[in-house]
């Protein structure tokens, strides 16, 4: 399953593990907001911004030949809008909306792909994100796996009865899901009362604050520079 | 329809994300007074059930399947606060691990899917009570609302869309939003079947505000979908004039101050992005500190 | 000697009519492990959630001297530990050291004292090295395990296991035994399992329908009640070779 993938690679050591979550978001924001600024995407400037993505991936130490598959998986939405685009008589359009999005979602997952879920939510927290939604994200992600067992092994029941005429199996379907929703309800108050017999009084300090340290600021620089240096002499020489 | 990043022009993507701030900011305060404080583990677990439930499939005929997706069962069962946040949560999810719509288009994604969508799929249940009804029209409102809006904004971020192919579109549409009304009645109808409890009651529980925004948001992707689909050409002019206003919003402050060094539009646009990015950057600090003294309170 | 618990005629009624407690007077003496058996539905675990207030029937029930009612719940949690069933609702949290230092921090305790109780817990269950893991990729043993050092980080004065067994394999079974032998504090368990139970009390009570019918030495109890797996002819079921 791809969030697995995507969690064991978050656990590896590199230079890019190790900075703090924040810097890396701020610079995965500057190198978005630089690739989607910029009007019309030349061979030359698409290659500029990949060269970057690359950068990243491998100062990770993420396996580049498994990131760039699966960071295809924006493709077929954007293939459908530059299909219509090339219709319409504007190739670059078409190649530039390719190359944003494809490069963008590589990107993300080179921030995934180095920092631990807890951890970026931590540091969305400390950028100014709700303390609601980052719990509830964090719950949402603890149970993702056991729900989603849940309901494979459900899944699983169902096919092994197998397959009866169709308004029986939406009926069948439509009945499997009330259960597992009816078993979450009771899973969330079984969390509930566990968090009430442990002392839970609503508001909880959190173990990880971490620090900004000095080369996470310098990391931080670099890499501001080297994307804004990147867009402005875009600008500059070619106009873009 | 989950957007990824690049498909929205700068001016749409930079809107949306600060509109977005606020309105879901609203939600996740309306959502901590209407349930408990303590109640976050359910909005959790219940964001886990929606991802679980959408790998359960629905056969739906010619051999295709289709699978929930959920607004308006959570809106319907939770609250439509509480739907607004775990929406929310599963988007954020969405984009950020599994590449599904991008982090700079999360601002659209989460006003078309988490904020309109589980409003719109709330607002029937709200006005006529527990039917079957209300529930199949939940689900489709719900779906239709999201999907064309998300068409809109695509329109108006100048991507060209053949008119046939836009016929083909919103036929699509309203054949999946058939499909989620059917398939959030059937499932809405089995857990009140398991237990009556787990549904809230429509009364009692929500102002007149979300309703108005839920009409609001009817509203919109209803009015955007028919000048979409009667005047593509329409909305190509519209988006010029709505692009105009928006980058000289932001390219505004400074442009005076470049033109005496720098006379090329190139750095109007990177300070555009730039001023762009600060301000979404100072709203969420806003947000969440108002947030945060609020709790304290 | 002063018991650590006292239940006087608990009752307790659920929302939807059935009688899950009625009448059921029990004590627990320092030191002592008991354990609790009894037919599912027979009212154990609902016994135990009145132990530390995750239920309010009526009746008397205090713990270590507090009665257990709204304003001593936060003092009670702290002296009774509960272990749940399922371990995926307990381990809550991230990674294995937040969700053990969660009971510190809402007892108080700073960031680093917090660390340290978790680390010290960790150490106690022997796990100190999955610190940083993520619950769920552990074995099923292992979050029995990272739930007890959850519960020990309270530093609780009685441990409550609900059915500690469920999903466990037998070498997990036995090193959760033997890890619960080291442990000093005095302890309540349900389940189902005999063979587990016996390595861990020599006193039982049965429960059946909501009341504790016989309260007494493990051997007799599990005699009485013929409390072992198998059929109940005491011959192994299958085809027989055709005479």
């Amino acid at each position: 399953m791809h969030h697995v993938v995507i969690e064991n690679w978050s656990r590896g050591a590199s230079l890019l593990h190790a900075r703090d979550a924040r810097v890396k978001v701020i610079l995965l924001l500057a190198f978005l907001v630089a690739l989607a600024t910029t009007p019309r995407l030349t061979p030359a400037a698409s290659a500029c911004y990949a060269a970057l993505a690359i950068a990243g991936i491998l100062l990770g130490g993420l396996p580049l030949g498994s990131l760039l598959l699966r960071a295809a998986i924006v493709l077929p939405f954007t293939a459908t809008f530059a299909v219509f685009s090339l219709i319409a008589g504007d190739a670059p359009r078409a190649a530039g909306l390719l190359v944003k999005s494809y490069l963008s979602a590589a990107a993300v997952l080179v921030l995934v792909g180095t920092t631990p879920l807890a951890k970026l939510l931590r540091g969305l927290e400390s950028l100014g994100a709700p303390r609601l939604l980052t719990l509830v994200v964090q719950f949402l992600y603890r149970y993702l796996f056991v729900i989603s067992e849940q309901a494979q092994h459900m899944r699983l029941a169902a096919l092994c009865r197998g397959s009866g005429p169709r308004p029986l199996r939406f009926r069948a379907a439509a009945g499997a899901i009330a259960v597992l929703f009816a078993r979450s309800h009771q899973r969330a108050e079984g969390i509930h009362q566990a968090m009430l017999a442990r002392g839970f009084s609503g508001r909880t300090e959190l173990l990880s604050s971490t620090r900004i340290g000095l080369r996470d600021l310098l990391f931080l620089g670099a890499g501001l520079s080297l994307v804004l240096a990147l867009r402005t002499s875009l600008g500059v020489l070619w106009n873009l | 329809m989950h957007i990824p990043d690049g498909l929205l022009s700068t001016p749409v993507w930079l809107s949306l994300d600060a509109a977005c701030v606020p309105a879901i900011g609203y939600a996740a305060r309306r959502a901590r007074r209407e349930l408990e404080e303590t109640r976050v583990p359910l909005l959790g677990v219940m964001g886990a059930f929606v991802f679980a439930a959408q790998m359960i499939n629905f056969p739906v005929g010619a051999g295709t399947s289709a699978h929930l997706v959920g607004g308006a069962l959570l809106a319907i069962a939770l609250g439509p606060a509480a739907g607004v946040v775990v929406m929310t949560a599963i988007l954020s999810i969405q984009a950020f691990v599994f590449q599904d719509g991008g982090v700079l288009a999360l601002g659209a994604n989460l006003l078309n899917m988490a904020f309109a969508g589980v409003l719109a799929g709330y607002l029937p249940y709200r006005l006529w009570g527990r039917r079957r009804l209300a529930f199949f029209a939940g689900g489709a409102f719900s779906v239709l609302v999201s999907a064309s809006l998300a068409l809109s904004e695509l329109l108006l971020s100048g991507v060209p869309m053949p008119r046939p192919v836009l016929a083909i579109t919103l036929g699509l549409f309203a054949v999946n939003a058939a499909i989620e009304g059917a398939i959030t009645a059937a499932v809405l109808e089995g857990i009140h079947g398991l237990d009556a409890g787990l549904v809230r009651c429509p009364e009692g529980t929500v102002r007149r505000t979300l309703v108005g925004v839920a009409l609001v948001s009817v509203l919109l992707a209803a009015v955007g979908v028919l000048v979409a689909s009667t005047h593509p050409d329409a909305i190509e002019r519209l988006a010029a004039r709505f692009g105009g206003p928006t980058r000289r919003l932001f390219a505004g402050p400074l442009a005076d101050y470049q033109a005496r060094f720098f006379a090329s539009p190139w750095l109007q646009k990177t300070a555009a992005g730039l001023a762009g990015l600060a301000l979404i950057g100072g709203v969420c600090l806003l947000i969440g500190r108002l947030i945060a003294r609020q709790r304290s309170a | 000697m002063e018991p650590l618990i006292e239940v006087r005629g608990l009752r307790f009624r659920y929302d939807d009519g059935t009688l899950a407690l009625d009448g059921v007077d029990f004590q627990l003496f320092p030191g002592e492990t008991v354990a609790l058996f009894g037919r599912n539905g027979s009212g154990k675990t609902t016994f135990v959630h009145h132990l530390n207030g995750l239920l309010a029937g009526e009746g008397f029930v205090s713990v270590c001297g507090l009665q257990v009612e709204k304003r001593n719940l936060p003092a009670v949690r702290r002296k009774i530990g509960l272990v749940f069933q399922d371990s995926d609702e307990q381990l809550f949290m991230p990674t294995v050291i937040e969700d053990v230092a969660f009971g510190p921090l809402n007892r108080g305790q700073d960031t680093t004292a917090a660390m340290e109780t978790a680390s010290q817990a960790l150490r106690d269950v022997g796990l100190e090295a999955l610190a940083g893991r993520a619950p769920y990729h552990l074995s099923a043993g292992e979050k029995k395990r990272v739930a007890l050092a959850g519960i020990l980080a309270m530093e609780p004065e009685i441990l409550v296991l609900d059915e500690p067994t469920t999903f466990l394999d037998p070498p997990a079974q036995r090193d959760l035994a033997a890890l619960l032998r080291r442990l000093p504090q005095a302890k309540l368990v349900v389940t189902h399992d005999a063979r587990f139970a016996r390595a861990l009390a020599r006193r039982a009570v049965f429960f059946e329908k909501g009341r504790i019918v016989a309260d007494g030495p493990i051997d007799e109890i599990v005699d009485r009640f013929q409390w072992v797996p198998g059929t109940t002819s005491g011959e192994a079921a299958g085809p027989q070779p055709a005479g």
